[in-house]
């Protein structure tokens, strides 16, 4: 209950000033190049799975791993690869081009982790590296685990 | 070495992240936002079985994007459950994704350590 | 000094003694880099981290002001500054090494234009002899408490702002001196109902509308007066919106209004998006380029309306809208 509600003006505004910015941040929103940055999204993102693909063919045609491990060492790669752009600095200037191309592979989350916890460096290693690094990642684990155990317990229901 | 395998992994894995890429643009969702979408929708396709056909399609390009981690997050929990009953969900969810995981994590803090920020 | 109308003020002996400016590598590739007094050429400004190196900037620039006036540190009889880091930790920080009394205040990317008319206020108010303004600003601190780590390969959108990172400093005092702040407006919070905080340009246009609104009520000021009208940090579109939302309040810009956020890059051949954002936006073109210019006798009557973003990441992620305000300042060749 606004006891003042008497004493101060609620809500200040001229409504017709508030109607007309409105009106024309309405009519100035920026538009976005969606084709450019979807061509270029599938261009990378077909790259990176082109990569993934080699990766794949040599852990298990060339090495020999079975399937399970092989893709595990194909994540791990690509993680790996990933990790070591964006400590270099690359990979900021890759996913500004790629957009979605870099951010939907696994690439997109090992870089989210790295770049956390690089950018957190200057706090030492236990409060900046260690307590920084999930900042961005964490969602995409809890996500995860979430659906995961939702998803399993529905098939688990219905197959009894 | 089949060039059908690398076609299709480039298309498939292309066109999942032409979709996001969309999204991203169109429904002005943020990466954060995206990538619980697409670990989400993995987790379910799976649970419907569609996930592994895709995989068969797509060969890598189905394995390397995001969704792939919900897909075997939720493939591993099945497997476990199967074997040792309801309980195998929970302790058997990070069997096929644990090695992403922890070099995620060692990776990312030995770059930390090594490297400094660009700006 | 008096106040006029709603929200103006008008002062009555408010000069600037000297200003000086500093910046990073980037705003030095940048149009107005003979404007300025001195320049790092990497972020890290030969320091640790981000924070260090915008405390190194901050109290560079502190020390050319005192250098340009020929002022010692103790002759300084407060002290008003900001920058956009939590807690106005880059001022706090710094000024340990200068005995100053000081008042650290938040305005955001308006910082600038809200220091210098605290600093006349008091100035005119007869409680000292020279003041001190200052406010700093630097990409990598404001991109990793705003936004993202600054390796992160998230996709930035044309819309987003690109923070300055640099600082400027002025001191003002009553002797009449080339440089005079004759007027001011302080701004009201506006809130634009925008929510996007990558887009944040175009969430300050209706602060900016307003103060000049009512600077033009409150001093039945014709604008055609001013030879330059700049605002903060609109940038390209903010600025688009801006000059719409003049149209729509029937007052006639001309061709003498421009943006510091568009000056201080080289939009088409910088990585910088929309343009320039942050303290030091409007802080390194008002101090550098303005007031050069006025020294050199090529600009007589000059309006800055500095604006700030006031949002906080938590209530962005909590669905509230970005609020904006925008402080206005004249400044006077003295002929």
């Amino acid at each position: 209950m606004n006891i003042f509600a008497k004493l101060t003006k609620n809500n200040y505004g001229d409504k017709m000033e508030k109607q007309i910015y409105e009106k024309v941040l309405n009519n100035t929103k920026v538009k976005r190049p969606v084709l450019k940055n979807s061509l270029q999204a599938f261009l990378i993102g077909g790259i990176i799975a082109l990569l993934g693909q080699a990766l794949l063919d040599f852990f298990q045609n060339v090495l020999e791993l079975e399937e399970k491990m092989a893709t595990s060492m194909m994540s791990i790669s690509l993680v790996f690869l990933s990790s070591l752009l964006t400590g270099i600095g690359i990979f900021d200037r890759i996913g500004q081009f790629a957009g979605a191309g870099s951010i939907i592979p696994i690439t997109g989350f090992s870089n989210s982790m790295t770049s956390a916890a690089l950018e957190s460096k200057s706090e030492g290693i236990v409060l900046g590296i260690m307590t920084n690094m999930f900042k961005l990642a964490g969602a995409v684990i809890v996500a995860g685990i979430v659906s995961a155990f939702f998803s399993a317990t529905l098939i688990y229901l219905f197959s009894r | 070495m089949d060039f059908v395998d690398y076609l299709m992994a480039f298309l498939v894995g292309g066109l999942i992240c032409l979709i996001g890429q969309i999204l991203l643009d169109y429904f002005r969702l943020l990466p954060v936002h995206l990538v619980v979408l697409f670990v989400m929708i993995g987790s379910l396709l799976e649970a419907f079985k569609v996930y592994d056909w895709l995989i068969k399609v797509g060969r890598a390009g189905a394995l390397v994007p995001i969704s792939s981690f919900g897909h075997s997050l939720t493939h591993a929990a099945l497997v476990e459950s199967e074997k040792v009953g309801y309980l195998g969900i929970l302790t058997g969810v990070f069997d096929l994704t644990a090695g992403g995981i922890a070099s995620a994590i060692l990776f990312a803090f030995i770059i930390a350590l090594v490297f400094k920020p660009k700006g | 000094m008096r106040k006029v109308g709603k929200q103006s003020i008008i002062f009555d002996k408010v000069y600037l003694k000297s200003a000086s400016t500093i910046v990073g590598p980037l705003e030095m590739q940048g149009p107005l880099a003979k404007y300025y007094d001195a320049n790092y050429d990497n972020l890290y400004c030969e320091k640790q981290n981000w924070e260090q190196a915008e405390m190194q900037l901050f109290s560079d620039v502190l020390d050319i002001a005192l250098v340009k006036a020929n002022l010692a540190v103790d002759e300084i009889d407060m002290i008003f500054a900001g920058d956009l880091n939590n807690q106005l930790s880059i001022a706090n920080y710094s000024l340990r090494n200068y005995p100053i009394p000081y008042v650290g205040i938040y305005g955001a990317c308006s910082t600038s234009s809200l220091s210098l008319i605290n600093g006349a206020c008091v100035l005119d108010g007869g409680l000292g002899k020279y003041i001190l303004c200052a406010t700093s600003s630097h990409n990598a601190t404001s991109e990793r408490q705003f936004r993202y780590p600054t390796e992160y390969g998230g996709q930035k959108p044309d819309s987003i702002t690109f923070t300055v990172t640099g600082a400027g400093a002025g001191i003002l005092t009553r002797n009449i001196c080339d440089v005079r702040l004759t007027k001011a407006t302080m701004g009201i919070v506006v809130d634009s109902g925008t929510t996007d905080s990558l887009d944040m340009g175009r969430s300050m246009a209706p602060a900016a509308i307003h103060t000049l609104k009512t600077h033009l009520e409150d001093f039945q000021e014709d604008i055609n007066s001013f030879d330059l009208i700049l605002t903060g940090d609109l940038s390209t579109y903010g600025a688009k919106a801006f000059k719409e939302l003049a149209r729509e309040f029937k007052i006639d810009l001309g061709n003498n209004y421009h943006d510091c956020g568009m000056l201080v890059y080289d939009l088409e051949n910088q990585p910088v998006f929309a343009g320039g954002s942050g303290c030091a936006c409007a802080a390194v073109v008002m101090y550098g380029y303005v007031v050069k210019q006025m020294l050199a006798g090529r600009l007589n009557k000059v309006l800055v309306i500095a604006t700030g973003a006031l949002l906080n990441p938590i209530m962005v992620a909590q669905k509230e809208t970005i609020p904006g305000i925008a402080h206005a300042i004249v400044l006077e060749r003295v002929k």
